[in-house]
């Protein structure tokens, strides 16, 4: 397990044959996880304490179904997290994602999270991905609002069936210009709370 | 289930496709690549364990019927600001945050609060950013863009009022 900063420069790594870039940082066991370990046993006892020993059981047994039918769409995630880390060129990705890349920087990020594929487990390994190669702040704000927002995965999968075609469209579409609007404003205060260029 | 598949095809689909432009690249690229991927995948499994099967618990003691009636049509502005902190608060994954919304459109809540609560619950429910976003992302990213995106489900409020829809 590496622990190198997020950040660290990339080493021109085309010479550095036998000695491949440092990996994205990975984190240990922490708070956040903690968190949710709680409420999950809170939550369990109240289950257990109301419904008993079989009201608890069938919730597990439905849940580790949804688990395993999860996993390989993770996997997949989190290699095209690490084929996207690797082949985009950084600094074509810094000049058309970074700080300088104005508006059509914004426009290129919410396009990408418009046609992502996938859930959570695609769209947040590829936005760090993207951060790690030279995309800036805003241009990935722009994205992972736009992939939560107009990505077609959860509207297809969920809203359509369970909120009707009516809401989910009119939701869509009054969404549109959430994302730029989003990654712009993150640009405005960024360099506002970081002035002294990229800050961390 | 021909949507899950066709979303499941489209996304290893992908997966071929950037492994097969890391193959022309060498074999540095490639065992490179699927090295870190499988570390974040090992790394992050766990968590996923935690989430996914603890969710069915949290979602199984929120009262829902709590939520919803908060969210009426003549609730205003109000209802907008309840609608995006329950849309923050709630637990578990699209079903339930999709659910949610729905009963509360069937029970008469009014159409700009049930948007602004779907908006707030896709922006920063905030078991998604600890189960998902920051397992993977640096935490001063996820945070800043949280607290960038809370303007927006009452923007889209906004315009859901002046256009009269959905």
């Amino acid at each position: 397990m590496s622990e190198r900063p997020l950040k660290s420069p990339a080493p021109a790594d085309a010479a550095a044959d036998d000695e491949p870039r440092p990996g994205r940082a990975r984190k240990p066991v922490g708070w956040s996880m903690i968190t949710i370990a709680v409420l999950v046993a809170v939550s369990a006892t109240l289950v257990w304490r109301r419904d008993g020993f079989s009201g608890v059981l069938e919730i597990l047994t439905h849940d580790l179904t949804l688990f395993g039918g999860i996993l390989p769409r993770v996997l997949a995630g989190c290699l095209l997290g690490a084929f996207i880390a690797e082949i985009l060129p950084h600094e074509k990705v810094s000049r058309s994602l970074g700080p300088d890349s104005g508006l059509k920087g914004l426009l290129i990020g919410a396009a990408f999270g418009a046609i992502l594929p996938g859930g959570p487990f695609t769209a947040y390994p590829v936005a760090s991905a993207l951060l790690t190669v030279g995309a800036d702040f805003g241009a990935t704000i722009a994205m992972v609002v736009s992939w939560t927002l107009i990505g077609y995965g959860r509207a297809v999968a969920w809203e359509l069936p369970i909120m009707g075609t009516d809401f989910t469209l009119w939701r869509i579409v009054i969404s549109l210009p959430l994302p730029v609007l989003a990654g712009a404003f993150g640009r405005f205060v960024y360099v506002r709370m970081y002035p002294k260029g990229k800050g961390s | 289930m021909s949507t899950a598949l066709l979303i499941d095809i489209i996304l290893w689909g992908s997966v071929a496709a950037v492994g097969f432009i890391a193959y022309r690249r060498g074999r540095t690229v490639m065992t490179t690549s699927l090295r870190e991927g499988a570390l974040d995948f090992i790394n992050i499994v766990p968590r996923i364990a935690l989430g996914v099967i603890g969710s069915g618990y949290i979602a199984a003691v929120i009262p829902q019927e709590v939520i919803t009636g908060w969210l009426g049509p003549n609730s205003g502005w109000l209802g907008v600001l309840t609608a995006v902190i329950a849309g923050a608060a709630t637990p578990g994954g699209p079903v339930v945050g999709f659910s949610i919304g729905a009963v509360a459109l069937r029970a008469g809540g009014g159409s700009p609060q049930v948007l602004a609560y779907v908006i707030a619950w896709a922006l920063f429910a905030f078991q998604r950013l600890l189960l998902w976003e920051i397992p993977f992302m640096p935490a001063r990213f996820v945070w800043f863009r949280a607290a960038v995106s809370v303007p927006f489900p009452f923007l889209a409020a906004a315009i859901a009022m002046a256009i009269g829809k959905p």
